[in-house]
């Protein structure tokens, strides 16, 4: 792979901030109204992997695809879903971007190709690798990226499709978040190599271990992989090493990890260090990201009202969308 | 007019018609490619096609059919040959939890155009891991459509129906049926697979069945007939959805009803069609109905064994006889 250039100036910096805010401060307030109910079922929250999704969808382009998992409002947000829709859809109200069936869980908006929201732990990598298939065969030069968390490595569906997409050199980038554990279960405890990123060797595929709490790394490190991977060198596997600040869901009592460990990744987030590094480098001012959050204040808010003056599917709907409705 | 040909041959030409009538179509699966079709369906379409659109897959159930999915989303009209309905169990999740959730999961956004085809069912001494009737299975899910063809015409018509369709539709084949002749009508339209077919016309008793037990059951109606006893044979073909009005049509008319499945009967398709029986047609019945299922065994080895543990065309007409009070 060839090295990337990355100019940081005062626009890139404040667009990576910001882009990484939204995602924050859209999320502390999807816990808030889980408090209060109006957000139910799971809800799985991005906060301290932000600089990962941010980075990535920097690479992409607008008719490429996104695959993720079920911790994906952040995703969703970042590849440019309306925050209303996405709000509206975790109320189950039908003005969201699944028209409320899906949840938190099952976010999908077609005109920015995103194909979910995947809940099942490895099952969105073989649909990456069809729609890559699709591309390929189709002469487009679109390109899918699967996002994915450390724990899909030990499906046999991440070895399936690593093997697929390698054997039939598809434009796919593998994007591992490993953030350290599949739910409460560490990763020396669920895999014999716990350095994800050497699977991908096996498949002949290749492969970085990336800084997943460094935005700047992230983006870098996507730019390189997905200009390769558009000049039709097959897929890239990107392991980026992060951690989620949160409980793994609103259940979950956080038993298996000390608060000492918690503290010190919290320590290192990459909202708090970028924001640092761009303010001693001088490419923003307190000013700027004041002005940062009043925005994305105004977003979040906005979001939540067009999610509570959203309405309900009607039940008479209920069995809609179950097929095509001319057979049915 | 028509044409004789198998069952086999009746597959393999819809698939080349598919493939030249839309460039979308591609086939992908275990051995579909060099080695021919674990069936031969697929024998020669190689050389026809090339290996991009016969595209012989590693055996990652999962994963291809996970792929075959991804690229219907993505615009293409895959045909996945999962080698059996046994090996379709290590594909189970991206069926059921992607495939039949994802129109309505999306709320309407996507839809998964994808066929996927398998082989299915006993009778040839391959023993319990491969002997497997699983359409019943399939057929509890939303989002699916099942079809089973039985005849050599339906094998013929039923694919160009199925990639038209924009939801995915599992084809569920009988590995007895693929050396089957039969004829093949030129006007392919005429057969409607959406609805289940009367194969046999009687008074006396509704034999209602599907796929590889059609053939035990229309054997079943000579023998009977024999006997004075006036078997109809309903073909389902379409077991998801089932066709109801055509299976209360003929209850209504017979009055007594015998199921033939080859699944195993606790929670099966079989109880499915005879619950709907109770439900829609329980006065026009004058005895309770009847099934005949596997027996609740993995399917034996050994040859005796095995066909006493698969519905048999004596058992058929033993069956119907008690149903008629013969």
């Amino acid at each position: 792979m060839t090295g990337t250039k990355l100019r940081l100036d005062h626009d890139h910096c404040r667009l990576l901030l910001k882009q990484m805010l939204r995602v924050r401060r859209f999320e502390e307030k999807c816990a808030e109204l889980y408090t209060r109910e109006k957000i139910r079922g799971f809800l799985h929250l991005y906060i301290g992997e932000e600089a990962v999704a941010t980075g990535i969808m920097q690479a992409l382009g607008e008719e490429d695809a996104v695959v993720a998992t079920y911790r994906e409002h952040g995703h969703a947000l970042l590849r440019g879903v309306p925050a209303g829709e996405i709000m509206a859809e975790m109320y189950g109200k039908q003005e969201g971007c699944s028209r409320g069936r899906g949840g938190s869980m099952h976010l999908f908006h077609a005109p920015t190709r995103f194909y979910g929201g995947n809940a099942i732990v490895g099952g969105g990598l073989p649909m990456a690798v069809g729609l890559a298939l699709a591309d390929k065969m189709q002469g487009k030069r679109n390109i899918t990226v699967c996002f994915f968390g450390e724990g899909a490595a030990a499906e046999g569906e991440f070895h399936e499709s690593l093997n697929l997409a390698a054997l039939w050199d598809l434009p796919v980038l593998f994007v591992c978040e490993n953030n350290l554990y599949a739910m409460g279960t560490a990763l020396d405890l669920s895999e014999s190599e716990t350095d994800i990123h050497a699977k991908a060797a096996s498949y002949k595929m290749p492969s970085e271990i990336v800084d997943g709490m460094n935005v700047v790394d992230v983006e870098v490190a996507a730019r390189r992989s997905v200009d390769a991977i558009r000049e039709g060198n097959g897929p890239v596997f990107l392991e980026c090493r992060t951690y989620r600040f949160r409980a793994h869901s609103m259940f979950d009592p956080e038993l298996y990890r000390e608060k000492e460990e918690v503290k010190k990744w919290t320590e290192i987030g990459p909202i708090r260090r970028f924001q640092s590094w761009a303010l001693e480098a001088g490419e923003l001012n307190q000013t700027d990201i004041d002005a940062i959050e009043e925005e994305v204040a105004l977003e979040v808010s906005e979001a939540v009202a067009f999610a509570e003056a959203g309405t309900w599917e009607p039940v008479t709907d209920l069995l809609h969308d179950v097929g095509a409705e001319a057979r049915t | 007019m028509s044409r004789t040909m198998t069952y086999r041959e009746a597959m393999r030409e819809a698939i080349r018609e598919a493939m030249n009538a839309d460039e979308k179509v591609f086939l992908m699966g275990e051995d579909v490619g060099h080695y021919g079709g674990c069936y031969a369906v697929s024998k020669g379409l190689l050389d026809e096609f090339g290996p991009d659109r016969i595209r012989d897959t590693p055996l990652s159930e999962s994963g291809f059919t996970g792929a075959g999915i991804g690229a219907a989303l993505g615009g293409m009209r895959p045909i996945v040959e999962i080698m059996t309905c046994n090996f379709a169990l290590l594909a189970l999740d991206q069926i059921m939890n992607t495939a039949a959730t994802m129109r309505h999961m999306s709320g309407g956004q996507y839809h998964v155009p994808v066929v996927i085809r398998m082989a299915t069912g006993a009778g040839r001494q391959l023993a319990a891991q491969h002997s497997h009737s699983l359409e019943g299975w399939f057929a509890h899910i939303p989002g699916l459509r099942v079809l089973a063809p039985a005849t050599v015409a339906d094998a013929r018509a039923m694919l160009a129906r199925a990639l038209e369709d924009p939801d995915p539709v599992l084809i569920f084949e009988n590995a007895l049926l693929y050396n089957r002749e039969g004829d093949v009508p030129d006007d392919l339209a005429a057969i409607d697979i959406d609805h289940a077919s009367i194969r046999r016309e009687g008074s006396d008793i509704s034999l209602i069945t599907y796929g590889g037990s059609l053939w035990k059951c229309m054997d079943a109606a000579e023998e009977l007939a024999g006997i004075g006893v006036s078997a109809e044979v309903l073909d389902l073909r379409t077991l998801r959805p089932l066709d109801d009005a055509a299976i209360m049509a003929s209850v209504a008319k017979t009055r007594r009803a015998l199921i033939v499945d080859e699944g195993w009967r606790s929670g099966s398709l079989s109880a499915e069609i005879m619950s709907r029986i109770i439900e829609q047609g329980f006065w026009t019945l004058d005895t309770p109905p009847m099934r005949l299922c596997s027996a609740e065994v993995p399917i034996p080895y050994a040859k005796h064994m095995e066909e006493a543990a698969l519905p048999q065309v004596s058992g058929i007409v033993d069956a119907a006889r008690k149903l008629v009070g013969g």
